[in-house]
């Protein structure tokens, strides 16, 4: 694809880094406002989406790798589960980092917020959600430039 | 029938849904349809929990003593669109492979090819 | 042909929708909710989180979130899958 006129890319110059501090602060704030894990990396993901309308797809697989992604991916599935599997000795995804409300308004707590796993497993929901919507797309857009001579008519690939 | 309005609506974004995969030639429409399917369930979800005079299930932006409106359907509806979202995306996956494979896209001339 | 049955069984089964909407529960009155009222009510004092939402989602129905994040995966090796390039019988 060819990347379009000079209009749409100064716009998407504007534009694409504020996607991705509106995803994080979504993410973020996810146990005192609507919002969550999965909203937050939806939107997240869109940042990707917005540079490949814009730039062409030459341009954007030279500045960033697949590898990215399906480290970002990782990353979230492994801690959600570590998460769980950390409150053994009670139950599988038992809360044990939570403190209790009139605890907190007579002492104080510490970096992590008061709920607990609550707030660590939304953000490893939304860096994984964000990966994986990034990879579906960048994935779907590689499987057009196989076709540019057309329909054929038998399958290639699947072959080994 | 004014008073269920909310329901009405549902309903009607259900049939037009069904409508249109049974009556589109392309397939690409009928993908579309299968969408707008997915999202009349999904209204219909959220709009079984709600409480006259309710307000928004979130302590910091609820006033002092109101009651809330039920949580519990709209945490299942949040479950429900990532999942309709992921059979999308394979679905259309599946649209760009016959289109390699067959050359058109007339829901007619697939079944008559037979490749 | 076909399509004078389909437009006459869209005809009947707009009739039973609109005939269903009728006779479903007012809107406004979900009856007795127990276990919504259980939530709501120990939300904050006990995991001391302000969004009711998300701490169902995450705390008190966990399982399901699991069995979400594995679809999602699960529909991300199926795409990748599709799209591979073989390598050429030379």
């Amino acid at each position: 694809m060819r990347p379009l006129s000079v209009v749409v890319r100064t716009g998407c110059d504007l534009f694409a880094w504020f996607l991705i501090v509106f995803g994080a602060s979504i993410i973020i704030h996810g146990d005192v406002t609507p919002g969550g894990g999965f909203q937050g990396g939806a939107v997240a993901a869109t940042f990707i989406t917005l540079l490949l309308v814009a730039y062409g797809g030459k341009k954007v697989f030279s500045w960033v790798r697949m590898g990215i992604f399906n480290g970002m991916l990782l990353f979230g599935l492994m801690a959600f589960f570590l998460l769980g599997l950390m409150g053994f000795p009670n139950a599988f995804l038992y809360n044990f980092l939570a403190i209790p409300h009139e605890v907190v308004q007579a002492t104080g707590h510490g970096v992590i917020p008061p709920s607990g796993t609550i707030a660590l497993m939304d953000i490893a929901v939304g860096i994984e959600v964000a990966g994986a919507l990034s990879i579906i797309v960048l994935s779907m857009f590689r499987g057009i430039r196989l076709f540019r001579e057309g329909p054929m008519e038998e399958e290639s690939g699947h072959d080994r | 029938m004014i008073g269920n309005a909310p329901f009405f609506v549902v309903g009607v974004l259900f049939l037009m849904g069904l409508v249109g995969i049974f009556m589109s030639k392309n397939l690409i429409k009928i993908a579309i349809a299968v969408s707008i399917l997915g999202s009349a369930v999904n209204i219909f979800l959220v709009a079984l929990g709600y409480r006259a005079g309710g307000t928004i299930p979130v302590h910091f932006l609820a006033g002092e003593g109101t009651t809330m409106v039920l949580p519990t359907p709209q945490a299942m509806t949040l479950t429900a669109i990532v999942i309709a979202l992921a059979t999308t995306a394979l679905l259309l996956s599946l649209i760009m492979l016959v289109w390699r494979h067959y050359g058109t896209l007339d829901v007619d001339e697939i079944r008559r090819l037979r490749g | 042909m076909k399509k004078i049955i389909f437009i006459v069984s869209a005809i009947i089964l707009g009739a039973l929708v609109v005939g269903a909407v009728d006779n479903i529960r007012p809107f406004g009155e979900p009856g007795a909710a127990p276990m919504d009222d259980h939530f709501i009510a120990r939300a904050l004092t006990e995991r001391s989180s302000e969004n009711v939402v998300t701490s169902i989602v995450f705390d008190y129905r966990g399982f399901d979130t699991i069995g979400e994040a594995a679809v999602l995966f699960t529909a991300l090796c199926a795409i990748t899958a599709l799209f591979r390039e073989g390598r050429k019988k030379q």
